[in-house]
Formats: C-alpha cells, sequence, structure tokens
C-alpha cells in the first residue's frame, strides 16, 4: 500500500513541517484554544487552496461569512469574490441553543446533507469546519454526537476531499471532546502563550500518519499575509523591486552611493570589528527615518534603549526625542534570554506591532550566541525574506560580516558596508568602503570617516586602493 | 416530494375546533381567533427515526392543536439547498413556522411532554 500523499497547503512554514503538507483526502483535526489562530488557519487552508485552483467549503459554525470576511480582509483575502466566483462556499451554520429544544435520538444527516451540496456546487477539494464545539454546546447527547462526528470524518475521508477540522483544546486532552481519537491521520495543536510578558504563538504536528514529520514546537506568527511558521528556509523572489531611495542617515555615504540612500525595502550589512562604529551608523539611519516623520523600529541586541540613547547623543542623535514623539521603538533584548526561534517570532510580532518604514538590528552577529549556524543563516533569511515583503528598509549591523561568504544570505543582503580602523603610523583612523550595492553606481574608494558631535562626516578618499 | 399534511384533509382529525384538555393553555384562549400552527417536519430519507418522529408528532398535533395545524415534511435528500435556508443540522428537526418566534425541536419526538414545552402549548416548569 502506498504511503499518504500530501496535500500542500500552500500556508507559509506549514508544508515543511509536515513534510509536504496535510494528508492528501483526509482529515486534519487542529486544535487550540480560543484566539490561537485556529479560523485562521482554516480559512488560509481554503484560500490557498483556491490559488491552486482546487475550490473550498467553509463550514462556519462561530461567524457568519460576513464576519469571517470581514476578519480576514486586512489579509488581502477576499472571500466575497472568491464565492462570486464559484471557487468557495461559506456557509454559515447557526446552531443557536436558545431557539432549540431536543427530545429524542438524532443523528446529523441534515449536517451531511448540507457539506455535500456545498462540495457539489464548486467541486470543492478542501473543506474546514471550524469549529465543532459550537455542536457540543448546542445539542445533547454527547455520546450520540462524537459517535456522529465519527460517522462524519468517515463520511469526508469517503469524499476524497482534504479536510481542515477545529476544535477546542481543553481537559487535559488534545481536544476537550478527544475528537483526536477519532482523527487517523493528522492532529495539529496550536497554542498562544504569553511567557516573559510576550506572546509567543506555536504549532505542533502531534500526529501525522505515514511521515517524518518535525516533532517540535515551531512558532508561528499571524502576519500581513496570513500563516506564517517560522523556521523555514522557502523564500520567494518576488519582493517588489522599489527605486525610491531611503537617505542612510550620512550625507557622505548617500553621496557615495550615488543615489541618495538606499533603496526602499533594501536590507544593508554594516559590518566591522568592534569599536568601528556600526552602532552609530544604524543610529543615524534611525534617526534620519524619524526626521522624515517615518517610524523606525530599533532591535537592540547589545544595549539598553537608555544606553543606546545616551551614547548616541554623543555624535549629536538624539534617539531619546524620537522614542518620547513615538517614532522610534527600541526593542532591547539579549538574544541569549530567547530562543532562537522566539527571538524571530519577536522581531515579527514588534514589525506587526509598529508597523515600522525602517528597522535596524543590532547587531545580528549576536545570534551566534543562539545557535548553529545553520539555524543562522535560516534565521536571518526569515527575517530579511520578511522585510523585503513588507517594503521594509532595514540596515544590520555585523562583526566582520562572519555571513559574507554565504551565498544565499549574501544575496539576500542587497547592500555591504564595510568598516575598518586603519593604523596609520601612530594613529588609527576610521574607514569605510561599500562593498556591495546592488543597483546602484555607488564609489569603490576607500573613505575615512570621523564621528563628532555632529554625528558622521565621510572625508575625502584616505586610498585610492580599490577593496 | 414535499408530504404535505393539512388538517383539513387528514383521515384522523374530524373533530372541529380546538380540544380543551385539561392542561391546555391560556395561550391558545387569549390569542386572537383561530392561531394555525404551520409546521416542519426535515427529514433525510425514510428512515425508522423519521418515521416515527411524524407518528408523534402527529398523535401531539391531534390531541392538542386538532383543526389548527399542518404539518409538511421535508425531505432533504430531495430538498438539500433547505438545510442550509432554513439552518437544519440534525434530522429529525420539527420545526414550527408559525406561530412566531421559529422554534426548532431536535429528535424523534419520543418525550410528549418536551414537545408540547419546545412549541409553548405547554408552560415550561
Amino acid at each position: 500500500m502506498a504511503g499518504l500523499t500530501h496535500c500542500p497547503t500552500g500556508i507559509d512554514g506549514l508544508d515543511k513541517i509536515t513534510d509536504g503538507g496535510l494528508p492528501a483526502g483526509r482529515t486534519t483535526l487542529v486544535a487550540g484554544g480560543a484566539g490561537c489562530g485556529k479560523t485562521l488557519l482554516a480559512t488560509e487552508f481554503l484560500v490557498r487552496g483556491v490559488e491552486r485552483g482546487e475550490a473550498g467549503v467553509l463550514l462556519a459554525f462561530e461567524e457568519t461569512a460576513e464576519e469571517l470576511a470581514a476578519n480576514v480582509a486586512s489579509l488581502g483575502w477576499d472571500l466575497d469574490r472568491l464565492q462570486a466566483e464559484g471557487k468557495l462556499v461559506v456557509d454559515y451554520v447557526k446552531v443557536d441553543r436558545e431557539q432549540i429544544d431536543m427530545t429524542g435520538d438524532y443523528d446529523l444527516e441534515a449536517l451531511f446533507i448540507r457539506l455535500g451540496l456545498a462540495i457539489d456546487e464548486v467541486g470543492a477539494k478542501r473543506v474546514a469546519l471550524d469549529t465543532l464545539e459550537v455542536l457540543f454546546a448546542a445539542l445533547d447527547d454527547t455520546a450520540r454526537l462524537r459517535s456522529e462526528l465519527r460517522r462524519l470524518f468517515a463520511w469526508l475521508k469517503g469524499k476524497g476531499v482534504t479536510s481542515v477540522i477545529t476544535a477546542e483544546s481543553g481537559g487535559g486532552s488534545i481536544t476537550r471532546h478527544g475528537l483526536e481519537e477519532y482523527v487517523a491521520d493528522c492532529v495539529i495543536s496550536l497554542d498562544h502563550r504569553v511567557s516573559d510578558q510576550m506572546a509567543v504563538r506555536r504549532i505542533r504536528v502531534v500526529k501525522l500518519r505515514g511521515s517524518t514529520h518535525a516533532t517540535n514546537e515551531f512558532p508561528f506568527v499571524i502576519g500581513a499575509t496570513g500563516f506564517s511558521v517560522v523556521p523555514v528556509t522557502s523564500f520567494g523572489l518576488e519582493h517588489p523591486a522599489s527605486t525610491e531611495a531611503v537617505p542612510t542617515g550620512v550625507a557622505g555615504l548617500d553621496a557615495m552611493l550615488g543615489r541618495g540612500g538606499w533603496f526602499r525595502g533594501s536590507v544593508t550589512m554594516v559590518s566591522g570589528e568592534s569599536g568601528t562604529g556600526k552602532t552609530t551608523f544604524a543610529a543615524a539611519f534611525a534617526d534620519a527615518a524619524c526626521s522624515r516623520g517615518q517610524k523606525c523600529l530599533y532591535m537592540a541586541f547589545e544595549e539598553s534603549a537608555a544606553q543606546l540613547a545616551r551614547n548616541m547623543s554623543s555624535v549629536g542623535l538624539r534617539l531619546d526625542h524620537w522614542m518620547d514623539e513615538g517614532l522610534l521603538r527600541v526593542h532591547a533584548n539579549r538574544p541569549t534570554e530567547l530562543g532562537l526561534e522566539r527571538h524571530l517570532t519577536t522581531v515579527y510580532e514588534q514589525v506587526e506591532l509598529h508597523d515600522p518604514d525602517v528597522v535596524v538590528l543590532d547587531p545580528v552577529t549576536d545570534f551566534t550566541a543562539l545557535g548553529g549556524g545553520l539555524d543562522i543563516k535560516a534565521l536571518l533569511m526569515r527575517i530579511v525574506d520578511y522585510l523585503k515583503n513588507r517594503q521594509v528598509t532595514a540596515v544590520f549591523t555585523s562583526l566582520n560580516h562572519p555571513l559574507g561568504e554565504d551565498t544565499a544570505l549574501s544575496s539576500l543582503i542587497d547592500n555591504f558596508v564595510h568598516l575598518r580602523m586603519l593604523e596609520n603610523g601612530a594613529q588609527r583612523r576610521r574607514s569605510l568602503f561599500i562593498q556591495k550595492a546592488r543597483g546602484m553606481a555607488h564609489s569603490h574608494h576607500v573613505r575615512g570617516f570621523e564621528l563628532s558631535e555632529d554625528g558622521i562626516d565621510i572625508l575625502d578618499a584616505v586610498a585610492e586602493a580599490a577593496p | 416530494m414535499t408530504d404535505s399534511h393539512p388538517t383539513a384533509g387528514d383521515a384522523n382529525g374530524a373533530s372541529p375546533g380546538p380540544i380543551g384538555t385539561a392542561g391546555a393553555p391560556g395561550a391558545l384562549a387569549d390569542s386572537p381567533p383561530p392561531e394555525t400552527w404551520e409546521l416542519r417536519l426535515y427529514v433525510a430519507g425514510e428512515t425508522p427515526r423519521s418515521a416515527a418522529a411524524l407518528a408523534n408528532l402527529r398523535r401531539i398535533c391531534e390531541e392538542h392543536l386538532a383543526g389548527q395545524y399542518s404539518i409538511e415534511v421535508i425531505d432533504l435528500l430531495e430538498r438539500p439547498q433547505l438545510a442550509r435556508g432554513e439552518q437544519i443540522v440534525a434530522i429529525p428537526t420539527l420545526e414550527r413556522r408559525l406561530p412566531e418566534p421559529v422554534r426548532k425541536i431536535i429528535g424523534d419526538l419520543s418525550n410528549t411532554e418536551r414537545v408540547l414545552i419546545g412549541l409553548d402549548l405547554r408552560p415550561e416548569r
């Protein structure tokens, strides 16, 4: 007997941790508490299905079709249009205990009929039921209900549709009513925890028949385009390419670039040894964004917000002022205090929360304290990919850009600026060069620079030697 | 197709007017002249449970609503879109369409007392 085939859901990251997708033609149970993203997962499963040419049916027990459509509109999903185009059926199943009396034996045949009708209407390949808990609240005779749901799962299998069924977690088992007993093929658990005053969403594949699925918990975020399960290196190259220049905050550097700044949505790595001024460049970039009235998220991994503000005030950058104005948000924590995935989650969540125009990660080097090199690369790729998709312009700082040789990451980083301290006789002088600035006819000169109360001053070329 | 059972044509229900049983609801007497109870029973094919529900319903109506009710039996296998339109999930479901508000009673209607309460023919105690 051949193993299960997988139905790629199209949900970012989920297919990776399920070894290629949910079991095709089978039922997947998605369990979780209130507000953990069950409805969104079920809905996205259908929306992504339509994108792949697979029509879908959503039996919604908790929200009306209108409410659902309104809730996901911000993610760019137009459920009304999908329905009008005959690619999706949303059937709101209203079972209101207030209007229902019970007497004697019953079955759920009417629900089967409704579902069958909807499946036939659009030729659905995907079905989602969200959430079965409502039936337990509305109907008597739990034993009868459970046996009917067991029949429903078998019926769905017989229909050959790939289905996602959501249920509340609780009661010491995966789902409150033990429905996982009836779903042999795939069980996924969602979790929304708050620890260290930080909310973290996690997903875990509890059971997946015939597969070497990843068993860990993975953080996920509900981003601008839906679900995103984090530790995955699947990234696309479909980012928009803006020609809008975002000033670097250093006039001399803008001039060296020839375009007046970094391209919007690009990612710049400022690297250099300790004490070369990486943070100052990052802070100048943040300061410039705020002076234009833009929002900046500054992820500080070595200094507290107060330290950063104090240190930068010595070079004429008033970060505290922008913090007060609400334009600059400094989120300071040490990577070692958090798990690797938590860390990425934090970046995601801060971006979602603050909706910045520019982002600084200072430094990304500290991520190496968190784990193996492979993980770090994957993590940074995810961050870069995410920021680019949002068209956020980002500056990372890095100690001696240890990632420079990595072709995959290097291809994602648009610009490299390298800072150095050059010994010249008895003096050490600061200098920089642009190793790469994608899409710009930038200077190839090594330039000296000085830090003063007025900021960063790029000097005339100190050496004509090309890098 | 739809099996309609207006009382007028029902061989069993010959007695005119409401039967005044001991526990007859005041609601009936208070209501403006002949109120009609429009009932629908949703079934899916011919099953023993559905047959039992219909038999129970007919008996209860004859005893308490003679001459004042109509029963429409809807087979959802034939009219599946009504399951969606009328928000039916379970079989059998009895729907009191009139008088309003609409009420639903799920099950084989084996407990007469509960049916009477569900239909508002007997005040809930």
